[in-house]
């Protein structure tokens, strides 16, 4: 199997996020830079049947500079191979017009499965999965919790639904899996595996090398900022004392939970 | 403005989030002088539907439609768009469209706002979404041309959903050439020692901010002392610190006890739809800008670890 497997660099959900004067990005010294949580996931899912069934585990990302770092981790915990996609020019683009940046740029590799974390934990379109599905003309899954390769061109895929319920579907390689945090326990990079980075390759990829002519984004964004407050919260403060002794009487008197 | 609203069926009934996106799309049309027409792939919700007030209901048949299958319901929509051309097509943002409104995005190659909490007229319709994890949020508009918009739960109250009557029309679509390369099996539920969260009184739920498995135990101690129930957010199941039965939200289970005491936990969308309900809504976190502290009665902006131990001794002591 040949998986490729989409990281994206996020900040860090204990980053304090601060707005900058444009209103449209973030001041980026105080932000911790990860590796998206489900990408964790897919990643380590695409390393998991590489381990079974064999094949080639590449990881892709696109991002400023600094996302570099996704893909050494990545090469760290034992994906062979990096393709590193990066250019001003994409820095505005929609989700549609980034899926045909990625689209066009692993079209060439043939991939028998491309794995993506379902929802990325900073914009969260939850969308580009299943754009490349589409544009490479592969069937998909999303909200995935676990997988099982059938044969050579079938893999079964368990889907998470609403409300604790679950499906297994059948999809016909190639592939598009968008997978759901939880699916398996995320291995950690071993100090051979980090060694290990220097030896292995990162392509990189510009806007010269996109073959696409729709690169122009559709969807402006036009502000970013913090959600107005429209409930009254009644805080409670004081030392951990005092809002223990505060949240007891409350429990007792107003919601009536204790004697 | 020529708006599409597709409505989901559950068991032959409405999708909750779908009605919220009609509603939605009611108001969209409202303020923009357009028309609604609702769309579904089955009869039962078409006659529920004729019932709200939209220009008119559409009615696609076939077989292939009965359960969703997304590359039937793909090719029926594709069909659709081109006979009807509607400058949107809504969406509610269900985990069912999250499994097909994106690749239809790239199949009309036309733009998907996804996710949208909300909308506004500025000089254009302006579409609010929620980011990084509901910290910020963000406005969007689309340059030209039509687009698809899908919107988060609880983003519009369906309690004023205008009522009408509209007619029934039939839309044919072509499903012969589809690819059976998706195929999914019966839906199920995982058989496992069920907690039924639902029926506590007190739950004491805890997020990420835990920090490790042995603290769990300071937060069961905690629930114990409060005759109530221990459940988590997402993380803390994913990490196996307690069982996925215990899972608060879309994905797990959906409560409203008299008192839901939250720990560590930063209320992302996902949690919040399992909880938002309770009757008594605390929190305690550390970061005084965590989205939960906008749905929560009674909030501390403090750490856990320092004010859990001291809630425990005073409840014992009283
Ligand atoms: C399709 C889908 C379905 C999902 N389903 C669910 C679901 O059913 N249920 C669910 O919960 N999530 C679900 N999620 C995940 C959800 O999006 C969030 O990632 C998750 O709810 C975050 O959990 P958290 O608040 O515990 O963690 P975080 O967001 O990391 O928040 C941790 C919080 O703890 C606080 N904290 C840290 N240390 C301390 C301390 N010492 N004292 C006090 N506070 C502290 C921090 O300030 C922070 O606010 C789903 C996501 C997707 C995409």
């Amino acid at each position: 199997m040949k998986i490729c497997v989409l990281i994206k660099q996020v900040p860090d959900k204990d980053s304090s996020l601060t707005i900058a004067d444009d209103h449209l990005t973030l001041v980026e010294n105080n932000i911790t830079w990860v590796s998206n949580e489900s990408d964790n996931y897919a990643l380590e899912e695409a390393l998991l049947l590489k381990e079974k069934h064999g094949g080639e585990v590449i990881a892709c990302t696109l991002g400023k500079d600094s996302a570099r770092q996704v893909l050494k981790d990545a090469l760290a915990k034992g994906a062979d191979r990096g393709i590193f996609i990066s250019d001003s020019s994409f820095d505005n683009l929609d989700v549609l017009s980034l899926g045909k940046v990625i689209a066009s740029t692993l079209e060439k590799e043939n991939f028998d499965i491309i794995m993506s974390g379902l929802q990325s934990d900073d914009q969260g379109n939850s969308q580009l999965g299943l754009i490349l599905a589409e544009l490479l003309n592969m069937s998909h899954g999303s909200l995935v919790m676990g997988t099982e390769i059938i044969d050579d061109s079938t893999i079964r895929v368990k889907k998470e639904l609403e409300g604790g319920w679950f499906q297994w579907t059948k999809l016909s390689l190639p592939a598009s899996i968008s997978i759901q945090s939880g699916i398996n326990s995320p291995r950690y990079a071993t100090l051979k595996g980090i060694m290990m980075v220097k030896k292995k390759t990162v392509d990189d990829v510009t806007a010269s090398d996109i073959s696409s002519d729709a690169l122009e984004s559709n969807v402006t964004i036009n502000k970013i900022y913090v959600p107005d407050k429209t409930k009254e919260t009644q805080f409670i403060e004081g030392s951990p004392e005092e809002i223990s002794e505060k949240l007891v009487e409350l429990f007792k008197n107003d919601i009536k939970v204790l004697n | 403005m020529k708006i599409l609203v597709y409505i989901q069926q559950d068991e032959g009934k409405i999708n909750s989030v779908s009605l919220e996106a009609l509603k939605g799309s009611q108001e969209i049309a409202a303020q923009t002088g357009g028309t609604v027409s609702a769309l579904s792939f089955n009869s039962d919700i078409t006659s529920q539907l004729a019932g709200y007030n939209v220009s008119e209901v559409l009615l696609a048949e076939d077989d292939n439609l009965n359960i969703f299958n997304p590359l039937f319901y793909l090719k029926a929509m594709e069909d659709i768009a081109k006979a009807e051309s509607p400058d949107i097509i809504v969406f509610g943002h269900s985990y069912e469209a999250r499994d097909w409104a994106p690749r239809l995005s790239a199949r009309l190659d036309i733009p998907l706002i996804s996710d949208c909490i909300g909308f506004k007229m500025e000089d254009k319709l302006t579409f609010i979404r929620s980011i990084y994890q509901g910290k910020l949020n963000s406005d969007s508009v689309v340059n030209k041309g039509a687009f698809i918009v899908s919107f988060q739960s609880g983003a519009f109250r369906v309690d004023g959903l205008q009522s009408g009557s509209a007619e029934i029309r039939n839309v044919t679509v072509d499903l012969s050439g589809v690819s059976d390369s998706i195929s999914p099996e019966e839906k199920f539920q995982e058989a496992e020692q069920a907690v039924d969260l639902t029926q506590a009184d007190v739950i004491v739920s805890v997020g990420r901010g835990i920090g490790k498995e042995e603290n769990i135990e300071m937060a069961r101690e905690l629930s114990k002392t409060l005759g109530g129930e221990i459940a988590a957010s997402r993380p803390v199941v994913d990490a196996g610190w307690l069982e996925s039965s215990r899972q608060v939200g879309s994905s797990g289970q959906t409560v409203s006890p008299k008192l839901y005491l939250a720990l560590g936990i930063s209320g992302a969308i996902q949690h919040v739809v399992g909880m938002k309900g309770s009757k008594n809504i605390v929190v305690i976190n550390k970061d005084a800008n965590a989205p939960l502290f906008e749905i929560a009665d009674y909030g501390v902006v403090g750490d856990i670890f320092e004010i859990v131990p001291k809630l425990i001794s005073v409840i014992q002591g009283s």
